[in-house]
């Protein structure tokens, strides 16, 4: 032990010394300027980026589109948080979205985001994102670009192994990160050990809709459960998980779940498994999770409150799960896009640790174990490690794969981003990043088949990187050209949140797909209207109901009186537009719930309960047309009890009644 | 496309809003094409942007499309004014058929298609367009209401209802046709502002 931490502390002084020789006064930093770089991000104006970046928004919850190379943000798609911009979260409609078993939780923590794969290459359908924090996985489409549904994770905590999927996206998974009691109930933190448990979800994907569903849960070791990646090619069927805490500590765990070398991959033979459930394996427990889903032409979501889940202790089906040893509290467990090296990056080792799935199947075979943790096999060292990969860094994290049998790997503490060659484990070339990289991403790098040009290293800190902003600055994306041999960083660009994995995908898998706008003969929400001559305002009791419209340049109705303080009103609002990229907003004075943003042919509803008399207007809020700032309209307010006779108008005329011209 | 084709072709464009008829997503297409054809190699306006399937042209698409409008196409371009009815708008456009530009005394539309007469020509083709909503209805209304429409030029244009036609400037409205930006209304009459 003294002497490992020795030749750390020299391996610190020599990755400080590198870092200041690299500073950013220094010129080596400087390749965007110093060379062609700048051509290569160089998006002419009217010309498209060749790739999209979907960019964790880490503990803002959402997901960043960013176009590649050039790094522009196109859009932030809400999904685990509140959206004011676009009412998500606030809306009538879109509230369920964020439902759970503990209520409506208003932010997320969103951290790796996997697109869907169709034989083992992304294909664009969907991109799933998970929660960390109240575990939950959502899916978005990649027509819409909108949250389409939310299914959260019972019996796990710190949703963080998650939710990388399958290559034909057969599962997601959702691996847990803290061990808890499964199910969950009152008993000592002291008595952990043995007692708490750690859940991996797999999540069957219905392939023609997406749609989720939680096949079965294991109910593994009380370990913790960090990254995972499925096997591809050869190790198909099978899926790879991280472990670290095998110690099961709960308390101090920066100490105390480092004393042990090694801890584990877990391999899981998920084919096996789900054959064992397909034949009635497996047992159901009482569990309650929120199951949100959106639909398009209800323009709507809606939650399922679910009461089971089917749980299958590893005992029950032999043969299926593993432990791989592994250098010191493993964090990233990637697998090259052969599917034969399965790569645990211990983040407090000195080493790599590469093992070998063809190995793994002779060691199995052979019955190469070194004992068992809780009756799973443990398999020797030496019969499933392929290599270590010696001292490449300090504080390995996470890789992704080129075309050419190369990895890449991230370094948190010394700050690079390391190439090297997986078959020689042989170095080939380091480049220091701007400041203590987490994940990167290569587009398709997670797959059979990586669409290898471009990288993008996602940092946590960026210090002196960017113009200050007080105390908070932004936290950064790099981008390198990675087609030859040395890397060359091309661009820095800052990013929403904390960018905290990302996935890629060549454009033209997506751009062709995309909705451009709802259309009105489809609309089934139970408020909307069609035309004018539908919209009109309903009392029920001290329910307002607005059925509105909205069109270049006018709401209708536009004049409404009748309303009293008491009343509940809502603002049922329809965009009649049936043009690309026209949509409305609407704000109404004092209303506490929400705007809206209205995207052609949708009906969205915000509620108003007005505290005060008066007359009380509302206007669009985006810039729709020439004539935007004329498209606006009155509510007139009286006093409750008041005989104010309800009445609405546009143009001096009740909406519908004026069909005589 | 002949004008007493207009009525079939409007419905067909109706259409297309639901039920992606195959005729109308030609008249699309064939706009589309016509228009980046125009604008290879160069930065384009607004007016290039392609058409999308499944929803209504936009003004210049919807005149592009049909042979009637072809003199009211070639003056559009000539005066370098397309960007302004492809635009979120709204607009409405009173969309004077060949016949119309036939009924000038000769040689008027050969005079303004001379570059030196572009502002003239631009200033009597935005005489024709409204940036405002103006459906049938609403001009029939606008007429009960004894309220004139003001016009791209600056120009006021007067409205009448009588014996069920709707009339601009003194000129019958023929048609209706609602494009993904508006309206447009077909004329026979060339709006020629006073001055």
């Amino acid at each position: 032990m003294k002497k490992s931490i020795i030749s750390m502390f020299a391996i610190a002084v020599t990755t400080s010394l590198m870092v200041s020789c690299g500073g950013p006064k220094s010129k080596s930093d400087r390749g965007a300027i110093a060379g062609n770089a700048a051509e290569k991000v160089y998006v002419a104006p009217g010309e498209h980026d060749s790739h999209y970046a979907f960019i964790s928004g880490g503990f803002s919850g959402q997901l960043a589109v960013y176009g590649l190379p050039s790094g522009r943000l196109f859009r932030v798609i809400p999904v685990f948080s509140q959206d004011p911009e676009k009412g998500y979260g606030y809306s009538e409609e879109t509230k369920p979205m964020l439902m759970t078993s503990h209520g409506l939780i208003p932010w997320g923590d969103s951290h790796h985001p996997d697109i869907s794969q169709t034989e083992g290459s992304v294909d664009g359908r969907w991109v799933f994102i998970n929660e960390n924090n109240t575990p939950r996985i959502a899916r978005i489409s990649l027509k819409t670009f909108e949250t389409e549904e939310i299914i959260e994770i019972p019996n796990s905590a710190g949703n963080h192994s998650s939710s990388f999927v399958t290559e034909n996206t057969e599962y997601v998974v959702a691996g847990t990160r803290f061990a808890v009691p499964f199910p969950q109930r009152d008993m000592p933190i002291s008595e952990m050990k043995g007692n708490f448990k750690g859940a991996l979800t797999f999540i069957k994907v219905d392939q023609e809709h997406g749609h989720m569903d939680i096949a079965f849960q294991l109910r593994m070791p009380g370990f913790n459960y960090d990254l995972s990646h499925p096997g591809r090619g050869k190790s198909h069927g099978w899926f790879f998980f991280s472990t670290y805490n095998t110690e099961e500590s709960n308390t101090l765990m920066e100490v105390n779940a480092s004393q042990n070398d090694k801890d584990f991959i877990a391999a899981i033979n998920w084919k096996k498994i789900e054959e064992y459930v397909a034949n009635g394996g497996g047992t159901k427990i009482p569990a309650k999770y929120a199951h949100n889903t959106w639909n398009d032409d209800e323009h709507t979501a809606k939650t399922v409150m679910e009461d089971e889940v089917l749980v299958i202790e590893p005992s029950e089906v032999p043969g299926a799960i593993f432990f791989l040893p592994t250098a010191k509290s493993p964090h990233g467990c990637d697998i090259d896009p052969t599917g034969e090296y399965i790569i645990g990056n211990g983040k407090l080792a000195a080493q790599m640790t590469i093992h070998s799935f063809t190995k793994m199947l002779k060691a199995i075979e052979d019955k190469a174990f070194d004992g068992d943790a809780y009756g799973i096999p443990i398999i020797k060292f030496d019969a499933v490690n392929y290599g270590t990969l010696d001292q490449p860094g300090l504080g390995p994290l996470h890789t992704e794969f080129d075309t050419r049998g190369n990895g890449y790997t991230t370094f948190f503490i010394s700050s690079e981003v390391v190439k090297w060659n997986i078959k020689d484990l042989k170095i080939i070339d380091r480049h220091p990043v701007y400041y203590s990289v987490g994940h990167l991403m290569i587009p398709g790098g997670n797959s059979r088949t990586p669409d290898d040009k471009y990288l993008v290293a996602m940092n946590k800190i960026t210090k002196d990187r960017y113009l200050p902003t007080g105390p908070e600055v932004c936290q950064s994306a790099q981008l390198f050209d990675i087609s030859g041999e040395k890397m060359e960083l091309l661009l820095d660009f800052p990013t929403i949140g904390e960018p905290h994995y990302a996935a890629g995908i060549a454009a033209e898998k997506i751009e062709g797909n995309t909705t451009k706008i709802f259309k009105l003969d489809e609309n089934t929400h139970p408020y909307r209207v069609t035309n004018e001559a539908e919209t009109k305002v309903v009392r029920e009791g001290n329910n307002v109901h607005i059925y509105m419209s909205m069109i270049r340049s006018h709401f209708s109705p536009d004049n409404i009186e009748g309303v009293k303080v008491g009343d509940k009103v809502y603002f049922h609002v329809t965009n009649l537009e049936q043009d690309y990229d026209v949509p409305h907003g609407i704000s109404m004075i004092g209303a506490n719930t929400s705007e809206l943003l209205i995207m052609p042919g949708r009906t969205t509803t915000f509620t108003w309960e007005p505290k005060a008399v008066g007359v009380w207007p509302f206007y669009c809020t985006d810039f729709c047309s020439a004539l935007h700032q004329e498209m606006q309209g009155y509510v007139r307010v009286s006093a409750k009890g008041s005989n104010t006779p309800l009445k609405y108008t546009l143009d001096g005329d009740v909406p519908g009644e004026d069909e005589e011209l | 496309m002949k004008a007493k084709h207009l009525i079939l072709s409007a419905v067909l464009i109706t259409a297309l809003v639901s039920c992606n008829n195959e005729a109308t997503e030609e008249v699309a297409n064939e706009a589309a094409t016509e228009t980046t054809a125009e604008s290879t190699n160069e930065d384009h306006g607004q007016a290039g942007v392609a058409a999308v399937e499944g929803e209504d042209p936009n003004a210049l698409q919807l005149a592009m499309s049909m042979d009637d409008f072809s003199t009211l196409v070639v003056a559009v371009k000539a005066a370098g004014v397309q960007d302004a009815l492809v635009n979120a708008g709204p607009l409405t456009v009173f969309a004077p058929l060949n016949t119309a530009f036939d009924k000038l005394p000769e040689g008027t539309v050969e005079t303004l298609l001379k570059p030196e007469s572009k502002a003239d020509l631009s200033f009597i083709l935005v005489n024709h367009v409204a940036p405002a909503n103006y459906p049938m209805k609403q001009l029939k209304k606008e007429a009960k209401k004894g309220r004139k429409l003001y016009m791209a030029s600056g120009k006021y244009l007067e409205v009448e209802y009588k014996d069920g036609k709707v009339f601009v400037g003194g000129t019958e409205v023929l048609q209706s046709v609602k494009v993904s930006n508006g309206w447009v209304h077909v004329i026979d009459d060339v709006l020629v502002p006073a001055e």
